[in-house]
């Protein structure tokens, strides 16, 4: 067991093993994502107080969870990085930065789309919006530092601990409809509660949030991929490779 | 199902521009992502082979 995963942490032999995995996740992507949207769009039926308004929920919670939980991934593989001074490690997590800042503006945004209509206004600075702004500066942060220094093992250390601080905010994000009185409803789907919503709806969420687990997964895989091809370009095993071949 | 018509699937009970505004953003971020994710993949790759073509010819 040890001797397989140690194998695959290097990035000779973790850089065809993803090229694999990522048409896997693509299709898993696509077929979550189909069945998402027929559930969410076609089988789920109108809500009885916002209409059809609040079908932006089978985007907008699968996007807030994958800002979270990308953000703690991310803030995993840094430290592990940063404690191993494993050079994957911290590749995963500059590979997982981008795709989680889209989702965290993408949360946001289908937020405001979302509380104009029911809501009435596009912001307010209430503790779960704020929190989840704070977010996407911290994903923007990590990056422009990770951009800023020119020498990649040092940009992985300062990006690393930026990330682990920054942890703090998810649970702060998390739990912040039940600490403070805030306009955004409460958690949609609760581990100690009977769902509160139809099935179908509930079902439908849960397939689209799927599909963007895997979409992460695929995009994460193509990027970490890149980065180790721009990082090791003059290693051997770069050199050895078939798609490199003049 | 709830929709009669396409017309009134597109129109969203009158939530068209807040529904379609949140999905379509997405799709096409979705999207966007991928495709940079290939340009720029295809950008390293043309000048790795570049690069090993020169040592070569110099070896």
């Amino acid at each position: 067991m040890s001797v397989i995963t140690w194998k695959y942490a290097s990035p000779q032999y973790f850089y065809p093993l993803a090229g694999k995995m990522i048409p896997w996740f693509s299709v898993l992507a696509l077929l979550f994502g189909a069945a998402g949207l027929w559930l969410g769009f076609f089988v789920a039926p109108t809500d009885a107080q916002q209409g059809e308004g609040y079908r932006i929920i089978f985007i907008h919670v699968g996007a807030s969870w994958m800002s979270m939980f990308i953000y703690l991934t991310m803030a995993f593989w840094a430290g592990i990085g940063l404690s191993f001074n494993t050079r994957m490690s911290s590749m995963m997590a500059t590979a997982l930065a981008p795709t989680g800042a889209m989702f965290a503006f993408l949360s946001l945004w289908t937020g405001a789309l979302w509380g104009k209509p029911m809501w009435g206004t596009w912001w307010v600075w209430d503790a779960r919006l704020t929190s989840e702004l704070i977010l996407l500066f911290l994903y923007l942060g990590f990056i422009a530092l990770q951009a800023a220094i020119d020498e990649p093992r040092r940009a992985d250390k300062a990006g690393a601990i930026l990330a682990l601080v920054g942890v703090v905010n998810v649970p702060i994000i998390y739990f912040s409809v039940k600490w403070w009185n805030t306009l955004h409803q409460g958690a949609s789907v609760s581990l100690t509660q009977a769902p509160s919503m139809a099935k179908t709806m509930l079902l439908g969420m849960l397939m689209m949030a799927l599909c963007l687990w895997m979409y992460t997964l695929a995009v994460a895989l193509m990027r970490v991929r890149v980065i180790m091809l721009e990082r090791e370009r003059h290693s051997e095993w770069v050199a050895q490779l078939p798609e490199v071949q003049p | 199902m709830t929709w009669n018509s396409p017309a009134e699937f597109f129109a969203m009970g009158g939530y068209a521009f807040y529904v379609w505004g949140s999905f379509g953003v997405t799709a096409l971020a979705l999207l966007i992502e991928p495709l940079l994710l290939k340009k720029r993949r295809s950008e390293v790759l043309q000048s790795l082979r570049r690069e090993l073509f020169a040592k070569g010819k110099s070896r």
